[in-house]
């Protein structure tokens, strides 16, 4: 009981850390993919959705050569601020936030492109420069998409399993999340455990995906 | 007003937007069929689009002259922007609207008083409603109103009547005259329909498909008969034939 405590606390935190993680550069990219015109859009929007596409234990593999020891960003951070990511709680929640990016990005450009250029064009002429405009117009007129995407992610990333194995590996009281813990059972043939396990995860999920058909509902009727 | 467009253009998708006039006066009209450029020019005027090339002056004033690469931001040009639907902000009740404006313009003039505002459009009753629950002609009063709390140089209305019947129509075209007059605020008013343009403006300019066709007076430019047909003129460039 202890553990599976311990299991659900832990994805929770996992999965609200990588949805934190990715919110603010979700949002900007999501606004200037839904209104801007810049080279290289086309690659970045590729490169966002290929979590979406790829399977996820190849993200996670990718990850794992970046984020390696002898890795770009590894040694990077290893050898500048001492900070080892992979098999550890972080790779876990960098897992999530990659797997979770795609989602989050495409709601929040769906929400961008939804809000009325004419708002915006009336909004400067009467007086506000465009972070303004962005903070007092487009951004509320969006929050319910934002909303939306952001628990869109967190059940992603609750759910994340391929791309954590990956990278984080199956470390008891460290990495172990929801979907590690119900695939470890099962190879234990533990099924009970993976049972209790598995009902909790599809609690959270239903909870997640309610509240956001519930936000995209209300933004459907507000429009 | 003194409103000159120097050999300006812009690309507007299916046409080439080509203009140059200067044009003198209180109120001045752009008519012309859908699709005729009205709008674009308007949106040139507020500074929302950017001409390719030319220059935009309103009282001497330089807006933009893509010479120089020189574009006044919107927020800039103090041009009060009323589009065809009044563009109110949804998320926000009606007082909240018109505070918008007048918060974001410090310089705020004080010829433009609240008060007389919200008894010359008739606001006061609107204040705690929110955008929803306003019909059309109670949306383009408090647009009217929000635009004008930003103590504007002059007014761009874009078909501001299209979607009102023949009541509001009539209250909201006094309510323009008495913008003209009394506050002295100049009108750039886009409509496809002469008899508002009649009413209220003392020159027209005719476009069709990105060209000036016919400026003047709209007793020039409409034929006094019931169905207001106006007169093509052709351009002054144009050789006679």
């Amino acid at each position: 009981m202890h553990e599976n405590l311990q299991i659900t606390a832990f994805s929770l935190l996992v999965a609200a850390a990588g949805t934190a993680l990715i919110l603010p550069g979700g949002i900007a990219l999501g606004w200037l993919l839904a209104r801007k015109t810049w080279p290289g859009k086309a690659l970045v929007e590729t490169l966002v959705a290929l979590p979406l596409v790829i399977p996820p234990v190849a993200t996670g593999l990718i990850l794992l050569k970046l984020f390696g020891r002898n890795g770009i960003f590894g040694a990077w951070l290893s050898q500048t601020f001492g900070v080892d990511i992979v098999f550890t709680w972080k790779a876990v929640v960098l897992a999530a936030a990659v797997m979770a990016l795609p989602l989050l990005v495409r709601t929040v450009r769906v929400a961008f492109e939804e809000v009325p250029t004419r708002l915006e064009h009336v909004a400067r002429t009467l007086g506000s420069g465009p972070w303004r405009v962005f903070f007092t117009v487009s951004l509320p007129l969006a929050a319910r998409g934002i909303c939306a995407g952001g628990v869109l992610a967190f059940a992603r990333a609750l759910g994340e399993f391929g791309a954590t194995v990956m990278i984080a590996g199956f470390i008891p009281g460290e990495t172990v999340t929801l979907s590690l813990g119900i695939y470890h059972h099962v190879q234990l043939g533990q099924d009970d455990r993976a049972l209790v396990l598995l009902v909790i995860s599809a609690a959270l999920a239903f909870a997640a995906v309610a509240v956001s058909e519930y936000l995209l509902r209300r933004r459907d009727r507000a429009s | 007003m003194n409103l000159v467009f120097d050999q300006v253009q812009f690309s507007a998708g299916r046409f080439l937007l080509e203009i140059s006039t200067s044009v003198e006066g209180k109120a001045i009209g752009l008519f012309g069929d859908s699709g005729a450029g009205k709008t674009s020019t308007v949106e040139l005027l507020a500074g929302l689009r950017r001409a390719q090339t030319g220059k935009i002056l309103v009282d001497d004033v330089v807006l933009s002259d893509a010479s120089r690469r020189y574009h006044l931001a919107p927020e800039k040009r103090s041009l009060g922007y009323v589009p065809q639907d009044g563009a109110l902000f949804p998320h926000l009740n009606v007082l909240e609207n018109l505070r918008y404006g007048r918060s974001a313009s410090p310089s705020a003039n004080p010829a433009f008083k609240w008060d007389a505002l919200a008894e010359t459009l008739r606001i006061t009753p609107l204040l705690e409603r929110r955008i929803t629950a306003l019909s059309g002609g109670e949306r383009q009063r408090v647009a009217l109103a929000r635009a004008l709390l930003t103590s504007p140089r002059l007014l761009l209305l874009d078909e501001p009547l299209s979607s009102l019947d023949a009541t509001h129509t009539t209250s909201i075209l006094q309510m323009l005259k008495t913008i003209r007059d009394e506050l002295h605020v100049p009108l750039i008013y886009v409509s496809h329909q002469p008899e508002e343009l009649v009413a209220l403006c003392d020159h027209v300019i005719v476009l069709d498909r990105g060209r000036i066709t016919a400026i003047g007076q709209p007793s020039q430019i409409f034929e006094p008969c019931s169905a207001f047909r106006y007169r093509r003129k052709s351009p002054p460039s144009a050789p006679s034939t």
